[in-house]
């Protein structure tokens, strides 16, 4: 990021290329032999974030580290869409054990390749936010707290979208979900609830921890690739929107991140050794109904009987991680 | 080489004569010792290369264990009781992906009530779980178990648990012949794992299989284990070409020959059985044991043929299928099915209930008589079983049954043997 | 490796599952057009060759420019730029300066000496081109470039027409115009000057067509009583002047009649040739002007004085006498009854231009309305073969109108000598701002923000200042949105969830894998440009 003075480029890296740029200074994604580390054929839903996210993500791990890369898998979407038998849509050496296990997997293909001495084969783990959060969380804080060589990714659509939309201890406050259901004096999940796992990561005082949207491949690639470049436990998590979870047309997926980002809802930064080390500034800020209303999963706040208090309590959620982590630039505010 | 050893500390020795790559540890009673031993020879690089994880479960250990075993290591951790438990949904998961991970379970009770006491219902609730499971009479042959159970599973591509009893083989200081690293070396090849993650030859490990193949998945691992029937005598004579004994193998038989009442067991318990059947061959008794070494797989056929020439056959297990009876008399019983015998189960030691000589020869002389019920409680308490009972009949709140049971025992606290 | 049944699988193998089943809507790429393109009288391709010069390749967008027009350099600095006034980026933050790049393209050219290519053959058949006004000249170039022999008669001394005797040279420097005119002639086109053509059914004899575009040089006259001292001039007359050796003598206070850019344009030449007053008389007011709001604001700013609603009723000996008007409903003035008298040394009078039709005389089957000729929409007369364009035919009246017509005289007359007919393109839908997604294009930075408004200010509207310099045209250039074109961002590439974009290498862009395609429509939506679509999947 920072200034440009005249190098002006049309585009700069908003975009996913730009034929402005040097070749070096292009992202994996633009490249015509990127990866594609999750190929065509897979059985993610139309406009799915998590098959875009994991292949942004992945594509750069692999590019970071040569192609010498093994992933793990956590059971959710992820692994269900891309691995039905008899069909693969990897081309990267990947594991799928159970549904909370795959940081320890991690772990053991990491030692594994220690103790071989293949000091260039690096592993990823993944997982969807149910998979991280809640049943994988033990085994994460695990790998955390012995500082494993893994990098750790996070899947974030905000609740359990493989079983059908249940919550998750990544759904927001007022969500519909199928366990949550937008009924009663409090409709939808409940306010006060929740983790908040890339702060959890960072007390645990690791090498690297970030945040990103899938609405912005380039801040994306760079924590990817920053992670690559560094040794011990990381983790990234990354905003994933699941439009068949969220109720949102198939082609709003990454405006629908991008909002996120914009209303101060998602922050997106990066910490070293539990110091935020930096923020992605909100460009063009907006409030928070913005995000809220293009999603059915919001739909009880608005309208007839609307609930605009909880509306309000949102806002403030975002006004917090404004102040919190100052997502707005001063001139910008 | 004869060492005056603990059993745990002589099986880590075994373990780490086997070059294992990555260990997984958690602390669980009374398997502890082996892993702090293991840990200490990582981190004096006595065995090396080898990761030594702290994981932070046995969820964890197992997960790990998939994760070093499906990478090319050679994988280790040891378990008990709630232990294996907590690792149950990786353990049937390490099977079902055929990776060859070497677990010792230290047999212990499970709870409620905790209880860290020896019986066999740990490792005999994952009897489904794909794993093969070998129980080990006493250390030595605990010892040499586990360097049988490496070339195994390897070989198949099938995980194994070694089980020894808690406390009563992982605790005791015995003459164990710890091998030496050149035989070991000549009996257990380095890894070559069927499958590899590995980034030069890319695969998709995990599927996720639906109905159209799934049975068949499930078919190979059962086949793998028919062909483990026909290996683990081969194994176990290779062994004995090497180390110069006998251990292992199938089942084993003792004293057996013009039996008309077989003994059947596992574990430990089968040297308080010898002897007592030394005792009653003695007195002219024509009864005889059967071991069964091997629990998974279940060779049927060498168990019909060690009890086919008796009359009676009874099964003295250290685990209960709760509103059944016996788990492994079933698996017996099945064994000679249409064969005519009289079959009697015994449920014994449960949660390290000591199981007395003095009570075999009772049991035994009973069964000789065909005086058993098909079922016996060995050592049961009736009295304190029917007060609590008769309790329960009467008060809906009849307060906590072993603070009960004690009371009506006239003690305050536990303790046995 | 003999991997284990069905649990493990070979890398990519979902190559087979056939996804591109699923799908209800298609993407599709098209070429939507951009506003500026839509407005340019000239049909020029800006967004075209605006893509070149950003990736500074100033000659490519100079060879895409001159396609249309060959101008640039006269046009970077005459054309009054509807173009601007429609770019989308206007509602983004402000416009592309597209003129100015225009005017950097032309002056490239000519420092760099580029020359038109030339056309492959020829077709054996010779136009008439009679004016070598920006009409006559741009279709002399158009044929000419078609493998057409093409002569130019002009009555006058010089090639130019109004854009040499109606445009001062503090806007059109004449060494400009002459290099441009220069590189026409250098296709092979004969420039016949001081050529009066007085009989064009006859003069179009030795012709397989002819193009008349003879522009408007009579000066329209008021009726002024006025006395024999007073100094009255007609706009016409004075600026053809200003190109003789002798510079005409206006005194120091002079009142300009008229509402038009060429009042705007003598009032400023009547500034520079040392007049103190230069006051502008108009019957209406600023709004209803039809001068172009800058050369108002520049005039104004270069010390130019106006009065509104006024009307010269008489001119005496260094004094006018001026009637006060009022508008109607309608906005037509109205005369007051009110008088006040300005003093004046001399009076020039911009009320319009006529055409001088006498050549067509004798011609048959002309249609003539209003002063002009009628044209069919090939800009073809009654007259078979003989087309018209520019000031002589009804329209607009400016530079980049005449040079358009002229364009597209040139293809109809090509295809009447090929004896078929000239069909232009459909025109591609509108690239209007809401089928963009302007999330994608770079902030002109807060950094960057003041820098390039003073350049902007200084370079894209005020001539007198010079042009951009590489630096800031490249700048300017990649302001562009590229609005309706594909300019190979790479987003659908990249966001397409499915792999389902080919990227077919630079210049290419880039095509659909309906095998794979689910039709979610993330491409189309994360497009900067709107150069993708979603149609309904056939049943």
């Amino acid at each position: 990021m920072g200034f440009q003075t005249i190098k002006f480029y049309q585009t700069g890296t908003y975009t996913v290329g730009n034929r402005l740029l040097l070749p070096d200074q292009r992202s994996v994604q633009a490249g015509e032999s990127r990866s594609n580390s999750i190929n065509s054929g897979h059985r993610a839903c139309q406009g799915c974030g998590e098959a875009l996210g994991a292949r942004y993500a992945i594509d750069a791990a692999m590019a970071e580290s040569d192609n010498r890369l093994i992933a793990v898998n956590a059971t959710g979407c992820l692994e269900v869409f891309s691995t039905p038998y008899p069909e693969s849509s990897w081309q990267v050496p990947w594991i799928h054990s159970v549904f909370g296990n795959a940081p320890a997997v991690a772990t053991g293909i990491a030692a594994a390749m220690k103790v071989k001495g293949k000091k260039d084969v690096r592993v990823v783990a993944q997982g969807g936010d149910g998979g991280t959060t809640d049943i994988g969380f033990g085994c994460l804080s695990g790998m955390f707290e012995r500082n494993d060589d893994v990098l750790y990714i996070c899947y974030d659509n905000e609740a359990y979208m493989n079983t059908g939309v249940q919550r998750s201890s990544a759904t927001p406050p007022a969500a519909r979900t199928a366990t949550t259901m937008p009924v009663g004096p409090e409709p939808g999940n409940p306010f006060g609830q929740g983790k908040n796992l890339p702060e959890i990561a960072m007390a645990h005082g690791i090498p690297y921890v970030a945040t990103a949207t899938v609405a912005d491949l380039r801040d994306l690639e760079y924590k990817v690739k920053k992670a690559m470049k560094m040794h011990g436990a990381r983790y990234i998590h990354l905003f994933v929107p699941c439009p068949l979870g969220w109720g949102t047309a198939s082609s709003d997926t990454i405006r629908i991140a991008r909002l996120a980002k914009e209303s101060g809802l998602f922050p997106v930064f990066e910490a070293e050794h539990g110091e935020i080390t930096g923020v992605l500034k909100i460009r063009r800020k907006v409030g928070v109904e913005e995000y809220l209303m293009p999603q059915k999963r919001f739909a009880h706040l608005f309208g007839s009987h609307s609930h605009p208090e909880m509306v309000i309590r949102i806002q403030e959620i975002a006004d917090r991680n404004i102040r919190k982590y100052g997502l707005l630039d001063e001139e910008a505010a | 080489m004869l060492k005056q050893i603990e059993g745990s500390k002589a099986v880590a020795e075994a373990v780490s004569l086997c070059r294992p790559e990555v260990i997984c540890a958690y602390p669980i009673s009374p398997q502890t010792h082996i892993v702090e031993a293991l840990g200490e020879m990582v981190k004096s690089g006595r065995l090396a290369p080898c990761e030594y994880i702290n994981v932070e479960s046995e969820f964890a250990a197992m997960s790990v264990s998939i994760g070093a075993s499906a990478a090319g290591a050679r994988a280790y951790t040891a378990t008990a009781s709630q232990g294996l438990l907590f690792m149950t949904e990786a353990v049937y998961n390490a099977s079902g992906l055929g990776l060859p991970i070497v677990m010792t379970v230290a047999n212990r009770a499970i709870g409620a009530p905790i209880n860290i006491w020896n019986d066999h219902s740990d490792s005999l609730s994952q009897r489904d779980s794909g794993w093969m499971q070998l129980f080990a009479e006493n250390n030595q042959e605990a010892v040499d178990l586990h360097i049988q159970a490496f070339r195994l599973a390897e070989e198949l591509s099938m995980p194994i648990m070694v089980c020894m009893d808690g406390y009563i083989l992982t605790h005791a200081f015995e003459r164990v012949d710890i091998p030496v690293q050149e035989q070991v070396d000549a009996y257990l090849p380095s890894f070559e794992p069927r499958q590899v993650l590995d980034p030069s030859e890319p695969i998709s490990i995990g599927a996720m299989v639906g109905p159209e193949a799934f049975m068949e998945v499930k078919y190979l691992a059962h086949a793998k284990q028919l062909q483990a029937i026909e290996r683990i005598p081969q194994l176990a004579s290779e062994f004995r070409n090497i180390f110069g004994r006998d251990s292992g193998g199938l089942v084993r038989t003792y004293r057996a020959d013009d039996a008309e009442t077989m003994v059947v067991a596992m574990g430990s318990v089968i040297g308080t059985i010898k002897d007592t059947v030394d005792e009653m061959r003695d007195e002219g008794h024509r009864i005889g044991v059967l071991t069964i070494v091997s629990y998974r797989p279940f060779p049927l056929e060498q168990v019909r043929g060690a009890l086919l020439h008796c009359r009676r056959f009874l099964v003295l297990e250290k685990s209960l299928a709760v509103g059944m009876g016996g788990i492994l008399a079933t698996d017996v019983r099945m064994a000679v099915t249409g064969a005519g015998l009289k079959g009697y189960t015994a449920i014994a030691g449960l949660g390290g209930r000591p199981i007395f000589k003095s009570q075999l020869h009772q049991l035994f002389r009973q069964a000789e008589k065909d005086e058993l019920p098909p079922v016996t409680f060995l050592d049961l308490d009736r009295d304190a079983v029917n007060r609590q009972l008769e309790r329960e009949r009467q008060t809906r709140r009849s307060g906590p049954v072993a603070e009960n049971m004690l009371h009506d025992k006239g003690i305050v606290s536990a303790k046995f043997g | 490796m003999i991997k284990p049944y069905a649990i493990t699988l070979k890398p990519g193998t979902s190559l087979s599952n056939l996804t591109g089943t699923w799908r209800t809507e298609r993407p599709v790429y098209l070429d939507r057009l951009p506003p500026c393109n839509n407005a340019c009288p000239a049909g020029e391709n800006v967004q075209g060759w605006l893509y070149h010069a950003e990736s500074g390749d100033y000659e490519q967008a100079w060879r895409v420019l001159v396609e249309e027009n060959p101008f640039p350099a006269v046009m970077g600095r005459v054309c009054y730029h509807p173009c601007e006034g429609q770019c989308n980026r206007g509602k983004l933050d402000s416009p592309v300066g597209i003129n100015s790049v225009e005017r950097f393209l032309g002056d490239e050219a000519i420092r760099r000496g580029w020359k038109f290519s030339l056309p492959p053959d020829s077709s054996g058949k010779k136009v008439l081109v009679v004016g070598a006004g920006p009409s006559g000249l741009s279709a002399a170039y158009h044929l000419a470039r078609m493998g057409h022999e093409v002569e130019i008669q002009e009555a006058g001394p010089m090639a130019g027409g109004m854009m040499r005797f109606g445009i001062p040279k503090y806007r059109l420097p004449r060494d400009v115009l002459d290099a441009e005119v220069q590189r026409i002639v250098d296709l092979g086109v004969r420039l016949r000057l001081n050529s009066r053509v007085d009989n064009i059914a006859q003069g179009m004899q030795n012709f397989d067509a002819a193009f008349l575009a003879v522009g408007a040089h009579i000066a329209k006259r008021a009726f002024i009583p006025a006395g024999d001292a007073t100094h009255v001039v007609d706009a016409v007359s004075l600026l053809r002047s200003m190109e003789g050796e002798e510079k005409p003598m206006l005194g120091r206070r002079v009142v300009v009649y008229g509402g038009g850019n060429t009042a705007i344009d003598v009032a400023r030449t009547a500034r520079r040739l040392g007049a103190t007053d230069a006051i502008i008389v108009y019957r209406r007011t600023r709004e209803k002007m039809s001068a172009h709001d800058f050369e108002i604001e520049e005039a104004l700013q270069e010390g130019v004085m106006i009065k509104w609603l006024s009307a010269i009723r008489q001119a005496g000996e260094g004094q006018l006498t001026v009637e006060k008007m009022v508008l109607d409903d309608k906005g037509m003035p109205v005369p007051t009854g009110e008088f006040e008298t300005m003093e004046a040394d001399s009076l020039v009078l911009a009320l319009g231009q006529d055409v001088d039709l006498s050549l067509l005389e004798g011609v048959p089957d002309l249609e003539i309305k209003n002063g002009v000729v009628q044209v069919s929409a090939s800009m073809m007369t009654g007259y078979p073969g003989l087309f018209a364009g520019g000031d002589m035919v009804p329209s607009e009246r400016n530079v980049t109108v005449a040079v358009g017509h002229g364009k597209k005289a040139a293809r109809h007359i090509d295809a009447y000598l090929r004896g078929t007919s000239y069909e232009p393109h459909s025109k591609h839908e509108l690239a209007d701002y809401e089928k963009l997604n302007t999330w994608y294009y770079s902030d002109a930075d807060k950094t960057v923000r003041p820098m390039l408004d003073i350049i902007r200010r200084q370079t894209s509207f005020d001539e007198v200042q010079g042009g951009l310099d590489e630096t800031t045209a490249l700048f300017e250039a990649r302001r562009c949105l590229s609005c309706g074109n594909c300019f190979e961002c790479d987003n659908c590439y990249g966001v397409c969830p499915d792999n389902a974009v080919i990227k077919l290498g630079p210049g290419k862009r880039f095509k659909f894998n309906y095998d794979y395609c689910k039709g979610c429509g993330l491409c189309a939506a994360e497009c900067p440009c709107g150069a993708i679509k979603m149609v309904p999947e056939e049943i």
